[in-house]
C-alpha cells in the first residue's frame, strides 16, 4: 500500500511539472462554465415557464469531456516509463507489479478527481443563483457518476500504456476502447428493442439513467468498479508478462 | 554471495546467454567484460529480479531470483548502463523517491548523504533534465546505494564519462565495494585491471575466461609481441633479428619502428637489444606490446562451441572436440 502511494504521488506531482493539467482544467472550466452559463442565460429567458436549470448542466458536459481527457492523462503513465527506460529501475525495485499499476492509476486518478472537485463551484454557483436551489442528492449521485466513469476510463489507459511505449498509440487505443464501452455499447442496446446483456454492459446508461437522475443503484456501481478493477488486471497481467518477453 | 548455475535466456529463438556459471564471493568485485552483445546485461538484468532466466538457478544473498524476487531486489542495487531518470524530478525529490519505495527509515538523512558520497551535494535542488550526463551516472549509482545494498550490480559505470569523471567514479567504486558484493560490467580492461578482484570475460552468452585481471594480461601478454624502435638508417635490421632464434615474425612498421612477434613464454628483449646495439643501429624504444581488450577477445572468442577452462599455471586449455 504504501509504494502505491508512493507512486501514485509521484505521478500526481509530474502531471503539475508540465503545462498538461493546467491546460486541461483550463479547458474543462471553460467548456463547462461556458455551457452552465448559456444554461442559465436561456431558463432567465424563460423566467417561471421553465423549471431552473439542475445540476445536470454541469455533469453532462464534464463527463463528456472526461472521455477524452482520461485517455490523455492516462497515455503518459506506463509507456513513458517504457520509452525513457526508467521502467528498468521501477520494476528493479522491491515493488510488486500490481503496485506499479495501481500506484500510476491512483496519481492519474487523483488528478482528475482534482480537476472533478474544481468544477464544483459550478454546483455551488447555481445552488446560489436559484431557489430553492439545486437537488443536492442528484448532484451527490451524479458526482459520484463522474469519480466512476473516471475511474474505469483511467484504468483503460493504464492498461493499454502497458502495451505500448509509444503515447500517441496508447491514446489512440485508449479512447477507442472507451467510445466502444461508453457510446457504441449503448447504441448496439438500443437497436431492436434492447438487448439486456448488452444494455447492462453499456457504462453510458448506468450514468444517464441512474447515476445522473439521483438513483445510486448497486449493480451500477459495482460494474463500474469491476470494469476498473478487470482493467487494473490486464495491466498488471501485462507488466509481468513483459518481464518475461 | 552471488551464484549462478547454468543460468539461460533466450528471446524467442536467439540465445543471449548460454549456460553460464559463476560465483561472486561476500566483498569481492566482479568484472564482467564482453563486446556488445555479448549477454552481460542480459546476465545483469536476470540478477536483478527485472526479467526472469529460461533456465538456470540464480541466487542473490542466498535468495531465489525467481522464488524470491522481492527479497533479492531489496538487497541488490542496480545502475543500468543509460540511466534513466524522471526528468521533472529534483536529484533530491528522485533519490527520495527511489528510498522511499525501500522503505528506508530516515529518508531524507539518508539522501543528504549518498549525495554526499557521489558529490553531488549541491546539486540536491537541480532538475534531473539540467543535469550532465557524468552527473546522471552518478545519480544512477547514488540511486542503486541508497538502501545500502548487500550486492551492486553496475552496467558499465563509466561509460560516456570524461577522464576525470572516470577517475571519480572508479575510486568511488572501490570504496564502495570495500563492505559489498560488486558485479560490474565494462569494455576496458585497464578498468578491470584497477578495480576488480576477479574478471570473467563473456562472448556470445559463454564465459570465455574467467581470472583475476593481473593473470589474464599476463598470460595474454606473454604469447610474446614487442615493439621495437630504432633511430636513423635501419638496413639489414630486419635481416638480423630474423636469426635471433625464437623470434616467429617481424612487421615494419614505417618510421624504424617494427612489431616484433616471438614464441610464447620466452622474453628476448635482451637478444634483440644486443642484436641492434651490436649492428651499429641507435636503440630508441624496446618494451612488451600491452594486448588490447579486443585482442584478448580474438585470442579467447573465435567461435568455440565450448569456453576454455584455465588451469592454475594460467595456461588457456582448449576443450576437447568430440
Amino acid at each position: 500500500m504504501r509504494n502505491i502511494w508512493t507512486i501514485a504521488i509521484r505521478e500526481y506531482k509530474a502531471y503539475f511539472s508540465s503545462l498538461t493539467a493546467y491546460l486541461f482544467a483550463f479547458i474543462m472550466l471553460l467548456v463547462v462554465g461556458v455551457f452552465t452559463t448559456l444554461s442559465i442565460i436561456s431558463s432567465l429567458n424563460y423566467f417561471g415557464q421553465v423549471p431552473p436549470p439542475d445540476v445536470q448542466v454541469v455533469i453532462y458536459p464534464v463527463a463528456f469531456l472526461l472521455v477524452f481527457a482520461c485517455p490523455a492523462f492516462s497515455m503518459r503513465l506506463l509507456s513513458e516509463e517504457q520509452r525513457s527506460g526508467t521502467i528498468e529501475l521501477l520494476l528493479t525495485a522491491p515493488v510488486r507489479d500490481v503496485e506499479v499499476v495501481i500506484g500510476k492509476w491512483l496519481g492519474s486518478f487523483l488528478l482528475v478527481l482534482t480537476l472533478i472537485a474544481i468544477t464544483l463551484i459550478y454546483p455551488v454557483a447555481l445552488n446560489m443563483m436559484t431557489s430553492p436551489g439545486i437537488d443536492q442528492g442528484l448532484m451527490i449521485s451524479g458526482y459520484l457518476g463522474l469519480i466512476l466513469i473516471s475511474a474505469v476510463f483511467l484504468s483503460v489507459g493504464v492498461a493499454v500504456s502497458s502495451l505500448f511505449s509509444n503515447q500517441i498509440a496508447t491514446f489512440v487505443v485508449s479512447l477507442g476502447i472507451v467510445i466502444l464501452i461508453w457510446w457504441i455499447l449503448g447504441v448496439f442496446g438500443q437497436v431492436g428493442g434492447g438487448n439486456p446483456v448488452i444494455s447492462f454492459l453499456d457504462l453510458s446508461s448506468h450514468f444517464y439513467n441512474d447515476l445522473t437522475q439521483g438513483v445510486i443503484s448497486l449493480r451500477g456501481v459495482v460494474y463500474a468498479l469491476c470494469l476498473t478493477a478487470g482493467f487494473l488486471t490486464l495491466g498488471t497481467v501485462s507488466v509481468e508478462t513483459r518481464r518475461w518477453r | 554471495m552471488i551464484q549462478v548455475e547454468g543460468l539461460t535466456k533466450d528471446y524467442g529463438l536467439r540465445r543471449a546467454i548460454d549456460h553460464l556459471t559463476f560465483h561472486a564471493e561476500k566483498g569481492e568485485i566482479l568484472g564482467f567484460l564482453g563486446p556488445n552483445g555479448a549477454g552481460k546485461t542480459t546476465t545483469m538484468r536476470i540478477l536483478c529480479g527485472y526479467m526472469p532466466p529460461t533456465s538456470g538457478m540464480v541466487k542473490v544473498a542466498g535468495f531465489d531470483i525467481v522464488d524470491q524476487s522481492l527479497e533479492v531486489r531489496r538487497r541488490v542495487g542496480y545502475m543500468p548502463e543509460t540511466v534513466p531518470l524522471y526528468p521533472d524530478m529534483s536529484v533530491f525529490e528522485y533519490l527520495k523517491f527511489m528510498a522511499d519505495l525501500r522503505h528506508l527509515p530516515n529518508v531524507e538523512e539518508r539522501v543528504d548523504e549518498v549525495l554526499e558520497t557521489v558529490h553531488m551535494a549541491d546539486r540536491a535542488e537541480s532538475l534531473v533534465s539540467s543535469l550532465s550526463k557524468g552527473m546522471r551516472q552518478r545519480i544512477g549509482l547514488a540511486q542503486a546505494i541508497v538502501h545500502k545494498p548487500e550486492v551492486l550490480i553496475l552496467d558499465e559505470p563509466t561509460i560516456g564519462l570524461d577522464p576525470a569523471q572516470i577517475v571519480d567514479v572508479r575510486n568511488m567504486i572501490r570504496e564502495i565495494g570495500k563492505e559489498r558484493t560488486i558485479l560490474l560490467s565494462t569494455h576496458i580492461l585497464s578498468e578491470a585491471q584497477q578495480i576488480c578482484d576477479r574478471v570473467l570475460i563473456i562472448n556470445k552468452g559463454h564465459i570465455a575466461a574467467e581470472d583475476t585481471p593481473e593473470r589474464l594480461q599476463a598470460r595474454l601478454t606473454g604469447s610474446g609481441r614487442i615493439y621495437l624502435k630504432i633511430k636513423g638508417d635501419d638496413d639489414g635490421l630486419e635481416t638480423a633479428l630474423k636469426k635471433i632464434p625464437g623470434i616467429v615474425n617481424i612487421f615494419p612498421q614505417g618510421d624504424g619502428a617494427y612489431e616484433v612477434g616471438m614464441v610464447a613464454g620466452q622474453d628476448l628483449r635482451p637478444e634483440i637489444a644486443r642484436v641492434v646495439v651490436k649492428g651499429g643501429f641507435d636503440l630508441l624504444e624496446i618494451h612488451p606490446m600491452g594486448v588490447s581488450l579486443e585482442e584478448i577477445f580474438m585470442q579467447l572468442t573465435r567461435d568455440e562451441p565450448q569456453p576454455p577452462t584455465i588451469s592454475d599455471e594460467g595456461i588457456i586449455e582448449e576443450p576437447e572436440l568430440d
